[in-house]
């Protein structure tokens, strides 16, 4: 008690030098790994490449025979990607709320646009190897199948619709992104993203169906119905446009409203 | 050194932190004490940049938190030991502080020692942490950068004795070294113990701070001796509030050295001279956030 009391003499600590700041592949390779290694975030990503093969042996058992190409494959296998890859990018988000982890990311990186460009670049970088081992696992498919079948191996996937395949898958991802930024809570945020994937989607199926004015417009409105034609490919300009502008309403002012909550949010 | 100036942080109508205004010193441990939802938290997450102040600022050795370019070498912060993703291994938060901060693998182990968590334990999941491992856990996060300054919310929270004894060893070696360590806790006895200087707060609103030495001054005296009346008399001819208990006791709100002077003239020996500390800094605690405290009606 009577030691408390007196002044302590402080010991001179080493000179320090100013640290460096954290640049941005470090911080890009934390939130990569931050995907991995839960159990759950293990098992989402290991999903993927199961997802892919199932969905391939899937192809080979059932699929008539005469009907066996690329295509069927690679549709096969991109179903289940549709819903996993927009999944790893909500958890990348909102776990940091849910688990409250964000106290100590945000705090030891104190800036969190940073952290959320990591984890969107992040989160792009798994969805484009993700998307890349479908791709290959669905040819594997394709080449053995055929064999199997004892037809003629055909691709019929140009490059150009690969091209807009991935880009479809991305702009799932960018969705799953963006309801995580918006909702930041896991259970929330993946409800949300079933809502506009499986449940808009028969709604406006069914608007569509009754109302003639919305049967026209429906490319414009409805981002899920435009942008699922580029997993057809070959878009039209008209077909592009559908794209842009209903992805402006779903997507990107979403995003940009959900990135400013993010900044400026009280994180506890 | 921490800095808080003029710090206000408003919630619509409610206010919770009001214009509050205190410096952490180096080589000191200066402990924040308040009753729950007296604004501590609230102060903390500002000075880590966590929460926006409404008006005002908190910098941690002249720069604000934002500012620094790895935080985690400079300032180790642990807010809430169960914010931690309990999916994740002990051993896998503290690598994921490790390869943030850019520092050797090695530093988990080390830390995962100096905070007592055996390698099994590490690789347990967070979710089959007790609290106490938790704080261990977060110590260890906050301790891995080998960092100057010290932010720790109620960083005793969950650990049994052994561990408070531990911790109180911890944060003092890290003063004496020169550190800066904040600590807040509800619990005045935690904090008396190991703390310099006192910041107190109830309502938002700082209600003393200063060195331990002068609030325990300020929380008066207790002197023993064969002849309690004639110096309670003494004491009161020299103008003191005297109480006198059963047993004998004289306990005065003058500071021991005027008590003693007292004594001397009056020539009365005295058997013991000592500041009220314990029991007077909980009165005076008390007393200063009996306002804000929910059982402040009865008190």
């Amino acid at each position: 008690m009577s030691t408390a009391t007196l002044e302590r003499e402080t010991v001179a600590s080493s000179p320090r030098t100013t640290p460096r700041p954290i640049p941005m592949t470090r911080i890009v390779g934390v939130e990569l790994r931050k995907m991995f290694d839960t159990r759950s975030g293990f098992w989402l990503m290991t999903s993927v490449g199961i997802a892919a093969v199932l969905a391939t042996v899937a192809t080979l058992l059932f699929a008539p025979r005469d009907e066996l190409s690329y295509g069927s494959f690679a549709g096969a296998i991109g179903v289940p990607m549709t819903i996993i890859l927009p999944m790893i990018a909500v958890l990348a988000v909102t776990s940091e709320w849910s688990q409250r982890s964000g106290l100590t990311t945000f705090t030891l990186v104190p800036h969190r646009g940073r952290v959320i460009t990591a984890k969107l670049l992040g989160t792009l970088l798994v969805g484009v190897t993700s998307i890349a081992v479908a791709f290959a696992v669905g040819a594997l498919g394709n080449v053995v199948g055929s064999a199997i079948a004892g037809v003629d191996t055909s691709w019929d996937i140009s490059l150009g619709n690969a091209a807009t395949i991935f880009l479809a898958d991305a702009l799932g991802m960018l969705m799953g992104f963006t309801l995580g930024v918006l909702i930041r809570n896991s259970p929330g945020a993946i409800v949300g993203y079933f809502v506009y994937a499986l449940v808009l989607p028969a709604i406006f199926e069914a608007l569509s169906a009754y109302q003639d004015w919305f049967h026209d417009l429906r490319g414009w409105i409805d981002f899920n119905f435009a942008s699922s034609a580029l997993y057809d490919g070959g878009l039209s300009a008209t077909e592009w446009a559908h794209v842009a502008v209903s992805g402006t309403f779903w997507l990107l002012i979403p995003l940009l409203v959900g990135l400013r909550l993010v900044l400026r949010s009280e994180v506890k | 050194m921490i800095t808080v100036d003029s710090l206000t942080v408003r919630y619509g109508r409610f206010t919770a932190v009001d214009d509050v205004s205190f410096t952490a010193r180096s080589g000191r441990v200066t402990g924040f004490l308040g009753p729950n939802g007296a604004g501590k938290s609230t102060t903390m997450r500002v000075m880590v940049g966590l929460t926006r102040p409404t008006t005002g600022s908190a910098s941690i050795s002249g720069h604000p938190f934002a500012d620094l370019p790895n935080p985690g070498l400079e300032v180790g912060v642990l807010l809430d030991a169960s914010a931690q993703h309990a999916g994740r291994t002990g051993r896998e938060i503290l690598t994921i502080a490790q390869r943030t901060m850019g520092l050797p693998a090695a530093r988990v182990e080390q830390m995962l020692q100096r905070v007592s968590l055996t390698s099994s334990e590490a690789d347990r999941r967070v979710r089959n942490y007790s609290l106490g491992m938790r704080q261990r856990l977060g110590i260890a996060t906050a301790l891995i950068g080998d960092p100057e300054v010290l932010i720790l919310d109620e960083p005793a929270n969950g650990l049994d004795p052994a561990g408070i004894r531990w911790m109180r060893d911890l944060l003092r070696e890290y003063a004496d070294q020169g550190g800066t360590v904040l600590l807040s806790s509800h619990l005045l006895h935690e904090i008396e113990v190991v703390a310099d200087d006192l910041v107190v707060i109830g309502n938002g609103r700082i209600v003393a701070q200063g060195t331990k030495a002068e609030l325990l001054e300020a929380a008066g005296t207790v002197v023993r001796t064969h002849d309690p009346v004639a110096l309670g008399r003494a004491l009161q001819a020299a103008g003191l509030d005297v109480t006198m208990s059963d047993d004998g006791v004289l306990r005065t709100d003058g500071a021991a050295a005027r008590v003693g002077e007292v004594a001397l003239a009056a020539g009365i020996a005295l058997t013991e001279l000592k500041s009220a500390d314990g029991a007077g800094l909980e009165e005076m605690f008390l007393e200063l956030t009996a306002e804000s405290q929910r059982e402040g009606a009865a008190a």
